[in-house]
């Protein structure tokens, strides 16, 4: 290692052999990054907070031998890290403080590693674009006039911008992967109730899942291997044990067998994506996988069925955004009905307000049948197609987002143009499989180069399987070592 | 299938507790109008043969020992609280 400098653009294995070695120590770690944040923040936006004194003081106590000893990770501002603000991206939530843990932090800290920095995000993880956010609008270090993605826009545009190491996101129907894939970083969502949402604020219970945001395959699946596993906290966390995600990379892909959905060939696929994704397609089939056509039929319904059950549970979970326990209050309230409502109306921002409407509408009498529980019974279809197609196939390919990064501004007046951002993504919430995002190349627009991302579905808890077909692609590429210029 | 005219924002948003200012009304009403045309296509799936799944792992009656440990002191309960006094948090007078 030459230069200090130079640190915050190393992967996270890279850093640890070198704390390891003691060539470097975990407080050079911090005050390199240090400068490399205050060098790129101003242009990005990517942190609504970031407390460098108490990461200082844990780099002090720091034992570097262990799993992620000394390594920083940034934590997107929905997951609660104590003595942090946790504002969730949200004006109603401005002045919080975290009184504890998340489990996933406890985790990560029992790793070695150092959370660092609270990371910027749709209010309520609800948005493609992180233009949600009540505080500040996040910056596509690729093209500063381009939007990350989201809700994980923050995480992505800091590992982008070599500004974090690793961060966490959190995913309810593409919130990592579609910003790992804007952004030209690694994003895996893993299996609904593979990673404990105890100290996550819940936006759709039956959804949401923390994940990791990297540079690179490896490091994403050294963070998973830290975080993963049952909580007593969490009642929808699963018992199954947790493997080595690190033991299947490496291995080859001889008789991997790929499923390619037709459903998934949609208009509005912008050409760029698709040829990138084709030649991925032809590398992963060239390292020995073997191309299946697989149906999923219902793949159409999916925006409908998400919106739906995703905005039913929110309208129920963001009741708790009263006034009373934590969080802004209207002043003067004249009863209490004006209370809630002159709180709620005046703390939350205009997506979270129009998605608790149409959460509460699905959900409300008269409507709940034809709505709700109709979207219920196509989310069990939906699933049904996904463990029909893993009968013929091992994992699912297909671009991450049907886009590259759009320009900031253009979809906010367009809320419906902006769900359709999910069309590849959110079935795999509904279905509770995991998936990951993995740079497959550059789209050319107006002189800028924008990342591509090529996403890989697994069957629910065969996260190793989809690192392995990952991790192999990206190591047969170049994509991953491309750095944007800022 | 409901129709998708049929939402009336100012009512639902009384039911969610929840203020809008005339032109959000006026502007979700639009928007949502447009959301729900587009969800109609839902109503094309044949589902009466399917239950309807609240989560995609089935699991049910998760339980742990009900035992006391460490937790939350009041001060940190209340460390939050919009308007506190005495460990308690004070709310806006329910009864009049």
């Amino acid at each position: 290692m030459s230069k200090a400098s130079d640190l915050p653009a190393l992967t996270i294995a890279d850093l640890q052999s070198l704390l390891r070695k003691k060539e470097i120590s975990p407080r050079e770690v911090i005050e390199s990054l240090r400068a490399r944040i205050e060098k790129v923040e101003p242009k990005i936006d990517a942190y609504l907070s970031i407390d460098f004194d108490a990461a200082l003081k844990e780099a002090e106590k720091i034992d570097v031998d262990l799993p992620l000893g000394g390594v920083p990770i940034a934590v997107k501002d929905i997951i609660n890290v104590k003595g942090q603000p946790c504002t969730c991206g949200s004006k109603i939530l401005g002045n919080y403080r975290s009184p504890y843990d998340a489990t996933v932090v406890q985790r990560l800290r029992a790793a070695g590693a150092i959370p660092l920095g609270k990371t910027n995000m749709d209010e309520f993880a609800m948005g493609s674009s992180t233009e949600n956010s009540s505080f500040k609008v996040a910056h596509n270090p690729w093209d500063l006039s381009r939007v990350p993605g989201g809700s994980s826009g923050g995480s992505a545009a800091a590992v982008a911008a070599d500004a974090a190491f690793g961060a966490l996101g959190t995913d309810t129907g593409g919130s990592i992967r579609q910003p790992a894939a804007l952004s030209g970083v690694v994003g895996l969502k893993p299996s609904y109730g593979r990673v404990s949402r105890f100290g996550l604020t819940a936006f759709a219970s039956s959804l949401d899942q923390v994940g990791p945001l990297t540079k690179t395959v490896r490091d994403a699946a050294m963070i998973m291997n830290a975080m993963a596993g049952h909580d007593r906290h969490d009642s929808t966390s699963l018992p199954d044990p947790v493997p080595d995600y690190t033991t299947n990379l490496g291995r080859d892909l001889k008789g991997v067998r790929l499923g390619i959905p037709k459903e998934f060939r949609v208009e509005g696929l912008d050409p760029q994506v698709k040829s990138a994704v084709n030649a991925a397609i032809k590398q992963l089939e060239s390292l020995g996988g073997q191309i299946v056509d697989v149906n999923l039929p219902n793949t159409d319904y999916g925006i409908t069925v998400y919106y739906f059950l995703a905005t039913a549970e929110a309208s129920a979970n963001l009741a708790r955004f009263d006034g009373v326990r934590y969080g802004y209050r209207a002043k003067d309230a004249k009863s209490l009905l004006d209370h809630y409502g002159r709180t709620r109306g005046e703390g939350f921002g205009q997506e979270v307000k129009r998605r608790i409407i149409l959460g509460t509408y699905v959900l409300s009498s008269g409507y709940y049948d034809a709505y709700y529980v109709r979207a219920q019974k196509v989310r069990e279809l939906i699933r049904r197609d996904f463990v029909k197609a893993f009968e013929k196939c091992d994992v699912i390919v297909s671009p991450t987002s049907p886009e590259p990064a759009f320009k900031l501004g253009e979809r906010t007046a367009d809320p419906l143009a902006m769900y359709l951002a999910d069309i590849f993504t959110n079935t795999g919430n509904l279905a509770g499989i995991c998936g990951i995002s993995v740079p497959c190349g550059f789209a050319k627009m107006n002189g800028s180069q924008l990342p591509i991302g090529l996403q890989i579905l697994g069957k629910a808890l065969d996260e190793a399987r989809i690192f392995q077909i990952a991790h192999a692609y990206e190591q047969s590429t170049d994509w991953h070592k491309a750095k944007p210029k800022i | 299938m409901a129709k998708s005219t049929d939402l009336d924002v100012g009512y639902v948003s009384k039911l969610a507790r929840l203020n809008l200012s005339d032109e959000e009304t006026k502007l979700f009403q639009k928007q949502l109008a447009d959301v729900l045309k587009y969800a109609e296509k839902l109503g094309e799936v044949d589902v009466s043969h399917v239950e309807a799944a609240a989560h995609a792992v089935p699991m049910f009656n998760v339980f742990r020992e009900d035992k006391p440990c460490d937790w939350f002191t009041a001060d940190d309960a209340l460390s939050n609280a919009p308007h506190k006094a005495n460990q308690l948090f004070i709310v806006t007078k329910v009864v009049e």
